[in-house]
């Protein structure tokens, strides 16, 4: 009989184990250092400068429009070492699986991660599987561990040390996305709205902009916490302020109108393709045309600058011209929406 | 979104603005009663807009902020009887009790369950017939109707197991006791919502007993401005009476039918106030005729003597008289992920609205 569902001995390491790292992911992740099946990857890496990160997913439902936990669990990963200025190489992936789920969605989970990995570039070299009992575990979880390799001059990114006063804040389109999706994914509401998550890797467009040698000073990508959080973290504890305007922030009609429902800021929600940059001036047009250019910049908009006010903080100009500051997230706002 | 982006225009916002400082020349101080109002003030930067003579200042309006910590004390204590479920709005999670909340007694275990409606309340009555339901209810005349719904719906349903656990007020008491209590108002800005259901008759003591103007206000900015414009006109004028703001919602007789179901399942009971003690005939308790789903009288439960807070001043902020930056814990010991008093919880709370906005 054909095997629908996970059993426990899938994770016990014996024959179903063996068919199951065959028939499901080898067969997708599969690449030359993966073949090997040796108990740790062998990798080559000729860099002086390595980033590394690791990350896990539990995102409920792990279906939803625009993609499914295998694709932010690769996105994740990938968006991670990218936004530091690294180039992602190599990806782990650990599954930890609800005894009785769908052998199906799981290998559709996979065929998903195979081919987002496949268009980042990126190779999934290594991995685990544990079962544990029905009721123990939500369906699937997967754990993540990524490497990229990191030139020295661009070693500043992550931690913004070179940010002036007068630099661009860009961000690569509209906020929100993901939040609100996963929100109306969520059968206890009840609401249906004309959204998808905006999940996808950023690796290709942050090197377009890397390469043409902009004055790149800061990225990070607006996950959990949302812009406002990213934002919080740029001037904290810092010897400059940030001003952005809200009428230059890009959030969808369906994405307003959900979190004026629920009582949310878009600022504040989460995304899963987008990076905040903080750019020189003078290259402030050029990486917006960067971004025009790819699927995944369209809607590109300078939101805000790096001013020389409020040290420490950062202030939103509303939308109808009043100001205020903004602040990290207090508390959790979603659980479980990555 | 239409019926929204209308009333946060840009133009008018700021056309708003230049007409109030042009009328404007007293010190003035306008409260505005509803949490609601609070948020959308801080949110949009409203203060920055006004005229340095005009100053906004919280009241007492927000649901979370002004019930007894008793309250969620014995919410606690029937959230840890096994057969109970608790269903609530998810503000009140996190309010602090005497010594536990109810998302620590969730993590512990209790089964303690965000809704979004009684509705849901009652579904999971209707799947759990052998747990009883309770329903915290919270709120003014705009979230008592929707409780006393519940109840009417339990009771044509044949729905046994669940119970409302009451601590729904009303807002004219609190407005006169804090005039009564010496507190310098110029003028209220009054919550849009309430008046929704009540009608604007309610505020007509305001200004014949206490000679102060009222505006029933919505929520947008645009309603804002528009109705702080037509409280200063007021008292410029010395012309002090019940306006409505927001009349594409508020009629001046209210919702009839809201009222009579309100009247149908609550009489009205002295009831105490953060801030403001005891205030007769302001609380909503649910008539005899169907105590049976008052969780009060159905679920005896013994309940830990209440701790207030030391050093936070809640109490005074909801009145008026302080603001949250004047208290020695805001945005130290007390801050939203640790609050100390209910008003730094609510996304309603001044402290919270302060914290977030206007550090």
């Amino acid at each position: 009989m054909k095997q629908k569902q996970v059993l426990l001995g899938h994770g016990s390491g014996g024959q179903l184990s063996h068919d199951l790292i065959s028939k499901i992911f080898v067969k997708h992740f599969d690449n030359p250092i993966l073949r090997k099946q040796t108990d740790s990857a062998l990798l080559e890496i000729n860099a002086t400068n390595i980033s590394y990160t690791t990350d896990s997913y539990v995102v409920d439902p792990i279906f939803f429009p625009g993609g499914n936990i295998g694709k932010i669990a690769i996105a994740g990963t990938v968006n991670d070492l990218a936004v530091s200025g690294a180039k992602p190489l190599y990806i782990s992936v650990g599954f930890i699986i609800e005894e009785g789920f769908s052998l199906e969605r799981l290998e559709e989970i996979v065929k998903t991660m195979a081919e987002e990995a496949k268009k980042a570039n990126v190779l999934i070299v290594t991995g685990d599987t544990k079962v544990v009992d029905k009721g123990k575990a939500d369906k699937v979880f997967i754990n993540t561990s990524g490497i990229g390799i990191l030139d020295a001059e661009n070693l500043h990114i992550s931690t913004g040390k070179k940010v002036n006063i007068g630099d661009k804040i860009i961000i690569n389109g509209s906020i929100g996305d993901h939040g609100m999706t996963i929100m109306s994914a969520r059968n206890d509401l009840n609401i249906q709205a004309n959204i998808q998550s905006d999940c996808a890797c950023l690796n290709h467009l942050i090197k377009d902009i890397i390469d043409s040698g902009a004055n790149v000073k800061f990225m990070r990508d607006a996950t959990r916490g949302g812009v406002a959080t990213v934002l919080t973290e740029l001037v904290d504890k810092r010897n400059y302020g940030l001003e952005i305007k809200e009428e230059n922030l890009v959030v969808k009609e369906s994405v307003r109108g959900m979190c004026e429902l629920l009582g949310f800021d878009p600022l504040y929600v989460a995304n899963e393709g987008k990076v905040l940059m903080v750019v020189a001036e003078k290259d402030a047009q050029k990486v917006l045309d960067i971004m025009y250019s790819n699927e995944l910049g369209k809607e590109a908009a300078i939101i805000g600058e790096i001013v020389d006010e409020h040290h420490g903080k950062g202030w939103i100009e509303t939308g109808i011209g009043g100001k205020r500051i903004i602040d990290m997230l207090a508390g959790e706002q979603l659980p479980r929406i990555c | 979104m239409k019926y929204i982006d209308e009333f946060r225009s840009k133009e008018l916002v700021l056309e708003l603005a230049r007409q109030i400082k042009k009328i404007s020349k007293k010190e003035i101080r306008l409260m505005e009663v509803c949490g609601g109002h609070t948020m959308s003030i801080q949110k949009f930067g409203i203060p920055s807009l006004l005229p340095n003579n005009i100053k906004l200042v919280s009241g007492p309006g927000c649901p979370v902020c002004v019930s007894d910590r008793k309250y969620i004390d014995q919410a606690i204590a029937y959230s840890r009887l096994s057969d109970v479920i608790i269903t609530t709005y998810g503000d009140l999670i996190r309010v602090p009790g005497s010594t536990s909340s109810l998302d620590v007694e969730k993590a512990n275990g209790a089964d303690v369950r965000i809704v979004y409606s009684v509705l849901d309340a009652l579904k999971i009555a209707k799947e759990n017939s052998d747990k009883k339901i309770i329903f915290l209810g919270i709120g003014f005349e705009t979230t008592a109707p929707s409780s006393a719904v519940g109840i009417i719906n339990a009771h044509a349903q044949g729905i046994k197991n669940f119970f409302l656990f009451s601590s729904h007020k009303i807002m004219p008491p609190a407005m006169g006791a804090l005039i009564d209590e010496g507190v310098k108002i110029d003028g209220y800005i009054a919550p849009g919502h309430v008046s929704t259901i009540t009608g604007s008759g309610i505020y007509k003591d305001i200004p014949e007993k206490y000679n102060l103007g009222v505006v029933i206000s919505g929520f947008e900015p645009v309603d804002l401005l528009r109705s702080i414009f037509m409280l200063v006109k007021q008292i410029e004028s010395e012309d002090h009476n019940v306006e409505i703001e927001y009349s594409r919602v508020v009629r001046a007789e209210g919702n009839k039918k809201a009222q009579k179901m309100l009247d149908e399942v609550f009489e009205l009971r002295d009831d105490w106030w953060r801030g403001l003690g005891v205030l007769p005939a302001s609380g909503m308790k649910i008539r005899d005729k169907y105590k049976a789903y008052d969780a009060e009288i159905m679920i005896p439960v013994e309940v830990e003597k209440t701790k207030e807070e030391k050093g936070c001043i809640c109490g005074e902020i909801l009145k008026g008289l302080k603001n949250p930056k004047d208290c020695k814990l805001f945005g130290k010991a007390c801050n939203p992920n640790d609050p100390v008093g209910a008003c730094m919880v609510s996304h309603e709370g001044a402290c919270n609205a302060y914290y977030r906005f206007n550090r």
